[in-house]
């Protein structure tokens, strides 16, 4: 667990970078630090290593003051992920992830063997070992600087705009891979960041700070999107914050209703002729697209008019892709198919607000009491 | 005149002489690079860390620099206790002017070395000695070598004035030949001092080559 405690950082040039900061990080989560440029974000993260001393207070790592342990050894305990990777562009890849085990005196061999391993860990090929930073791509190169920072297996994992560098579809990927690997790894991660979407969807709680080193909320993200603390976290959180909330609504309530479907083999044998839209299956029950209602004057094949369908919905996972389905959908029906990829149902626009109207009223009747 | 040199190195002797003089000469001026260079690295890393100790040495480096070669012959052995015609006074005074040279090149390639990446050392759990050792050295490495390169040329030819204290190198061609204003001699020290020059160039590029594979780790990006 991490605890600040009345932390105040004033900088000698009289800025106050962080406020009197009480918060504590639980053990086993992911806690964003999320706010604008020049709010303390990373002033406060780098309070935990000693990178940066505060002013007044104290910071807690498992209930000692970090004061009290020696920077070197305190550091090699807390791993530690920078913008833009930040690895030793002298190393090669292997001996960048074996940096902390060599320093805390193990081995060359067995250092590099853990190294190995964790390259595999974080989803990097082990031929990539003896490369050089220099000829990986962004989002290897953070990959690499997150098993770098793991390669000592610490408790504590600090994480500072790992992935602001890195293209969009690539932050997304290696967001993901953080999840996966926080659930199987269970570590205490702080992590900071200037982007809300980032931040609700990484982090157990979020929170947020403002310009002058304020911490303005402390919540789950999705107490965060409903009930933002104040003007400025609704307006940092962003205008379609009702929509992005969606993500923290389960989708329990849907229940997907039964349409017309045609095997692919049938549509290419023109021995369909739809009276309205009709969702086209492969041999495995896998959606393939959306065949339109006949219409007079229609010559083409059935094939040929075979329309590329919407995003598909898993039953059961949030809201907020139920209604993407239904409104991405060219029969303004959302399909919703099974973990395994089969076709289930689907879903329309209408029916996806209802289920969100009924999750509204529900919890309000469960809490009215107290309220 | 091409018969005056080829009758100059037709001689034994006078073989003989060159070569001694290139053998005493390589020592003038390569041991006061390597100590330039060890003392240059030090003080550079004090410079970098703080401002004030920055300003006063890229300041005082200067001023050092221009003092005139034969002054510091004069004043060395006062102050090392050393024979005023000792050799060990030119590898004294070339010493210092390595090292006044070597400063700011020295500071400029820690400069260099990014942030990030120094900051990720110390967050690794770097201590500031070994961070300096394993991390921020090698990196400067590149631009290091490019000053280097500098002093080592400017060694080689300041270590003609070790002559004129009678401690010998190429520099004695050059006074015999003044004295006897006799050319040949002069061209054959000029030459070798250029050769020298080169090779020690050459030695130096071999040198950054060995320490820096990972700069010619070419990006696939």
């Amino acid at each position: 667990m991490i605890e600040f405690r009345a932390v105040t950082k004033r900088f000698d040039d009289g800025t106050v970078a962080v406020d009197h900061l009480d918060l504590s990080v639980a053990a086993g989560t992911i806690t964003v630090f999320v706010g604008p440029s020049g709010c303390g974000k990373t002033t406060s993260l780098r309070m935990v290593n000693r990178m940066v001393e505060p002013t007044s207070g104290t910071v807690l790592v498992d209930g000692v003051d970090v004061r009290g342990v020696d920077p070197a050894t305190l550091r090699r305990g807390i791993g530690y992920v920078i913008q833009q990777a930040g690895l030793f562009p002298h190393r090669t890849v292997l001996d960048n992830v074996a940096t902390v085990p060599l320093l805390s005196g193990w081995t060359r061999r067995k250092a590099r063997a853990r190294a190995a391993e964790l390259l595999e860990l974080v989803g990097l090929p082990r031929e990539l070992g003896s490369r050089y930073p220099v000829q990986l791509s962004g989002g290897q190169q953070q990959r690499v600087g997150v098993a770098r920072a793991l390669a000592a297996d610490p408790p504590v994992l600090l994480m500072d705009e790992p992935f602001s560098a890195v293209d969009p579809v690539v932050r997304e990927g290696l967001q993901d891979e953080l999840l996966r690997l926080q659930a199987e790894l269970d570590k205490t991660i702080v992590f900071v960041t200037h982007d809300i979407d980032e931040a609700v969807k990484i982090g157990e709680r979020v929170a947020v700070f403002r310009q002058g080193g304020r911490l303005v909320q402390y919540a789950e993200p999705d107490e965060l999107l409903s009930r933002p603390a104040d003007e400025f976290v609704s307006s940092f959180v962003g205008r379609d914050r009702g929509y992005r909330r969606l993500s923290f609504v389960e989708g329990t309530g849907i229940e997907p209703r039964e349409v017309p479907t045609a095997r692919e083999e049938a549509v290419a044998g023109e021995r369909v002729a739809p009276d309205a839209w009709t969702l086209v299956l492969d041999g495995e029950d896998r959606p393939r697209g959306w065949l339109p209602p006949r219409s007079t004057g229609d010559s083409a094949p059935p094939a040929e008019r075979v329309l590329p369908g919407g995003s598909l919905y898993t039953r059961g996972t949030p809201l907020r892709g139920a209604l993407d389905a239904a409104l991405s959908s060219p029969s303004g029906l959302g399909v919703v198919v099974e973990e395994d990829g089969r076709y289930a149902g689907a879903v329309t626009a209408e029916e996806v607000l209802a289920a969100l109207r009924e999750h509204r009223v529900g919890p309000e009747e469960h809490t009215g009491g107290t309220r | 005149m091409l018969d005056d040199l080829s009758r100059y190195l037709g001689s034994e002797s006078n073989r003989e002489l060159v070569l001694t003089q290139l053998v005493q000469h390589v020592p003038l001026a390569l041991l006061p690079l390597v100590v330039g260079v060890v003392l240059a690295i030090p003080l550079g890393w004090l410079a970098q860390r703080h401002p004030l100790v920055r300003t006063a040495l890229l300041g005082s480096a200067n001023v050092v620099y221009t003092v005139p070669s034969l002054a510091f012959f004069v004043v060395i052995p006062g102050i090392i206790g050393t024979q005023i015609l000792d050799p060990v006074n030119v590898v004294a005074a070339l010493s210092i002017y390595t090292a006044a040279l070597l400063v700011r090149p020295v500071v400029d390639a820690l400069d260099a070395v990014p942030a990030h990446v120094v900051a990720a050392a110390t967050a690794m759990g770097y201590r500031p000695l070994r961070r300096f050792l394993a991390v921020e050295l090698p990196l400067a490495v590149p631009v290091l070598v490019a000053g280097v390169r500098v002093a080592s040329v400017s060694n080689i030819s300041l270590a003609s004035v070790g002559a004129l204290l009678g401690v010998g190198g190429l520099g004695a061609l050059f006074t015999s030949g003044f004295q006897t204003s006799y050319l040949p001699p002069i061209l054959v020290g000029i030459v070798l001092t250029l050769v020298l020059a080169l090779v020690m160039d050459l030695v130096l590029v071999g040198l950054r080559w060995l320490l820096t594979p990972w700069a010619r780790a070419g990006g696939t990006r």
